[in-house]
């Protein structure tokens, strides 16, 4: 086999919303830019964001990004770092308007502006009445960003690495990053991609569970990359699952429904979120909205004949609105249930959604991890923008619509910073034989023979452990058994065994390497979870109702290497506003 | 129920062959589901997917004759045996899998991006929600290939025929108001092979699994050439 080397001055690994938008500010000050995905780009999970993408243009209503800003600290359950947020909700007007420039197909007002829309744990007045900030293109918002910021990297001739996996990073001896070893999968051959600094947005992980909202290919690769290379997960026991899945398969319905004026009913046709959010009702938090929808289940008013799930009704709004505003969960509806919901109630139950930790990064998108003088030294050559990292701008609960947010404002800044690091770092770094030898071993070793355990029968394993031990309601019994159950797959890995080992684009081998990436994702989740002893935000734990500031206002950081915890204090100190001190959160 | 599965893997075959399955089907199956009970049989089975909603776009296969997106096609309403094969007309790379490589430059080849003289508002630019309402029925496009891969003019000049996908993208920017590329645009289209190859056989109509209207869109690029020459 010969080992093929290509030096690039950036590697970009995934190719979703913050790839392409740092993809695109490097591509035009003429770098040499390597964008790796697995998928065509546009097949990258962004395409299914729905609902928009929130800025405070108070097209609608007046709005201030402040108050988007205490919005998305309170959303946070204030786990959130205040410095990164503000930085978010100020950039989140001007990124609006650049991605308009670029061509996204907004939807419009009368007036010929853009069309926002009311969401979950919006206000104005900073909690006070309804805000009306996500900005939208239909419910088809992630779709018409992802083509868009896909076009514009056409127009700046980056350069694709489509339908390659990233297996490691390469580092040299100090630790720094310089490259990874990749797979083309068509033709099953390795690759080294030499790069002076390597960006991570590879996406979340949602595939870790069994019901989940996300596509196949989530399956967390740069976090686990990240983790093999010793840097830890931040803050994983944060999975938000999303309230309105379709019940029994997963797939979503957007928040846009109840903004547009949806609402939930239980078996008796009580709106019961009145019941646990007096004043937003069906616009609280997803975590308050998820919570309640299991209540409802468990408490024995689920609707169907199994009582399994809640029902959401839009038919009241007219098919006209329906038609306009939400096409998307319309051919949803009617695909895989099977009802029209311009006449229907949609059945919808939790499902895993979004992860809000991941790779610890600062708002220049570059890595930070504990070391010699403080908890967040940077790891000289790595960045990481998106889903697979955490700023933290989510904290404990990510409200809709800030997602495109984050990977759009932070992918951007990830690339400017990168320009600027280059221009420090002219050279390449040499990695160490070592590191080198490793990835290439751990490419190789599903061409082991023999019989062993298929990557399906695992990974279905895996992910139904997920389900029942991390869910909506946490326990610690439940989740000491999970972690038992994680590590007993983990050990099973060693005896993963392919029946194809052909080259030529081996979905098999690519699965088994996801497969990996999923179980120590899984293992970072359960392991961060079992120990936070407090309820906030997705982490919701009966055993420990309540939230507990004093001794759990920091950050978790999980480590592979021994499966060992760490953690590091919350940034409660914005750029330029006054600090919002943690209060109780109620909707 | 029976499926008859293509398979062709240039490591180990010297021909494709069609390979026969029974899956047990239950209702509101999908044939995405199929194919991974298949590939659970199988795991040297090989074929693309991903947000198993209709979405993303990877998962196009041809069965029982059509173009289809395997996600969001129920397997109740096909006749056995279902006869799953890759897209016709382009070369395979394996079992289902296709090279994609000339649809995707055809892409490219219209500048699928907005171009503009004017320099940019401070805001965003404005448009009126009917300027808007002209670009639905051509943005939502997934590039999914179905499109393309079931039309005969495309069989038999990939490198030289748009084919509807491309076509409707030069459309979608023809026809959005901020963008200021027209004569360009038209100018680019020019000629015996790239739009007028298209002689209106509507395959790509049938096929779009996103109720696109391709031909539709030709016809509108057609008019304005013609409502330009005069």
């Amino acid at each position: 086999m010969t080992l093929i080397r290509k030096n690039f001055d950036v590697l970009i690994i995934g190719a979703g919303g913050a790839g392409l938008n740092a993809a695109v500010q490097l591509a035009e000050a003429d770098l040499r830019v390597a964008v790796v995905s697995k998928v065509f780009p546009t097949r990258s999970h962004t395409v299914a964001a729905q609902g928009g993408v929130n800025a405070a243009l108070g097209n609608v209503d007046e709005d201030k990004w402040h108050w988007h800003m205490f919005d998305t600290v309170k959303g946070s359950d204030y786990l959130g770092d205040q410095d990164a947020i503000e930085f978010m909700c100020r950039e989140a007007i001007p990124t609006v308007y650049e991605l308009e420039h670029q061509g996204v197909p907004f939807s419009r007002l009368d007036n010929g502006r853009i069309y926002q829309r009311p969401f979950g744990g919006q206000s104005r007045n900073f909690g006070a009445e309804q805000a009306t900030r996500t900005c939208a293109a239909a419910d088809r918002t992630g779709h018409a960003i992802l083509h868009t910021l896909y076009q514009q990297n056409l127009k700046a001739r980056s350069h694709f690495f489509t339908e390659y996996f990233a297996i490691d990073l390469l580092q040299d001896e100090e630790g720094g990053v310089t490259g990874a070893l990749v797979m083309d999968i068509s033709s099953g051959e390795p690759m080294i991609l030499n790069a002076r600094a390597t960006l991570l947005a590879t996406g979340g992980c949602g595939q870790v569970f069994r019901t989940t909202s996300n596509a196949h290919i989530n399956t967390g690769d740069g976090m686990a990359m990240a983790l093999r290379a010793g840097v830890p997960l931040q803050d994983m026991e944060f999975f938000q699952f999303h309230p309105t899945g379709v019940a029994g398969r997963g797939m979503l319905i957007t928040e846009a429904s109840r903004g547009e004026g949806g609402y939930l009913i239980n078996k008796d046709g009580e709106r019961f979120m009145e019941r646990y959010a007096p004043t937003a009702k069906d616009l609280a938090s997803r975590d308050v909205v998820a919570r309640a929808i299991v209540t409802e289940v468990r408490e024995g008013r689920g609707c169907g004949p199994r009582g399994d799930h809640v029902l959401l009704k839009v038919d009241h709004l007219g098919e006209a609105t329906v038609a306009k505003r939400l096409p998307g969960i319309r051919e949803t509806s009617r695909i895989f249930v099977g009802i029209d919901p311009a006449f229907e109630p949609i059945p919808v139950y939790p499902t895993a959604h979004y992860v809000m930790g991941g790779i610890p990064s600062d708002r220049f998108g570059r890595v930070v991890a504990p070391a010699r003088h403080g908890p967040e030294e940077v790891v000289s050559g790595l960045y990481a923008a998106g889903e697979c990292a955490c700023v933290s701008v989510h904290g404990a609960n990510r409200l809709g619509g800030n997602s495109l947010l984050d990977i759009l404002v932070f992918g951007r800044l990830s690339g400017l910073d990168i320009l600027e690091y280059l221009e420090e770092h002219p050279r390449h770094g040499q990695t160490d034989s070592a590191s080198e030898e490793k990835a290439m071993a751990r490419f190789q070793r599903f061409d082991r023979e023999g019989e062993g355990i298929a990557v399906a029968e695992l990974r279905a394993e895996l992910q139904k452990v997920m389900e029942d031990h991390a869910g909506v309601f946490r326990t610690r019994e439940i989740m000491q058994e999970g972690l038992e159950k994680v590590r007993a797959i983990r050990d099973k890995l060693d005896d993963v065994r392919l029946h194809d080992r052909s080259r030529t684009f081996n979905t098999a081998r690519v699965e088994a390497f996801e497969l990996e990436n999923l179980v120590d994702v899984g293992m970072s989740i359960v392991t961060s979870a079992l120990h936070r002893q407090e309820s906030r935000g997705a982490h919701s734990r009966p055993d420990y109702p309540e939230r507990d500031d004093r001794n759990w206002m920091r950050h978790s950081l999980y480590f592979r290497e021994d499966d060992r915890l760490d953690y590091k204090p919350v940034r409660t100190r914005p750029l330029s506003v006054e600090s919002f001190p943690p209060k109780a959160r109620v909707y | 129920m029976r499926f008859e599965v293509y398979r062709y893997n240039p490591d180990t075959d010297a021909k494709p062959r069609m390979q026969a399955f029974d899956v047990e089907v239950e209702r509101g199956m999908m044939l995405r589901d199929v194919l991974l009970q298949i590939k659970a049989m199988d795991e040297s089975f090989a074929f693309r997917h991903s947000c198993g909603e209709g979405v993303c776009g990877s998962d196009g296969v041809n069965v029982n004759g059509s173009n289809r997106l395997a996600c969001i096609t129920p397997v109740a309403e096909f006749q056995e045996p279902v006869v799953i094969r890759p897209f016709p007309g382009r070369p395979v790379i394996r079992d289902l899998v296709v090279d994609m490589s000339d649809f995707y430059q055809q892409y490219q080849a219209v500048d699928p991006w907005l171009k503009r003289k004017d320099p940019v508002p401070e805001q965003e630019s404005l448009q009126t929600p009917e300027q808007r309402a002209r670009l639905d029925g051509l943005w939502e496009c997934v590039m999914c290939g179905c499109c393309s891969t079931s039309c005969p003019s495309f069989w038999w000049n990939p490198d030289k025929f748009l084919g509807p996908q491309a076509l409707l993208t030069a459309w979608r920017f023809l026809a959005d108001s901020r963008d200021q590329g027209e004569e360009e645009r038209l100018d680019a289209l020019d000629g015996p092979y790239k739009l007028f190859r298209c002689h209106t056989i509507m395959n790509c109509v049938e096929a779009c699994p996103k109720h696109l209207n391709p031909t539709g869109a030709i016809g509108h690029i057609r008019n304005l050439m013609l409502k330009k020459s005069v």
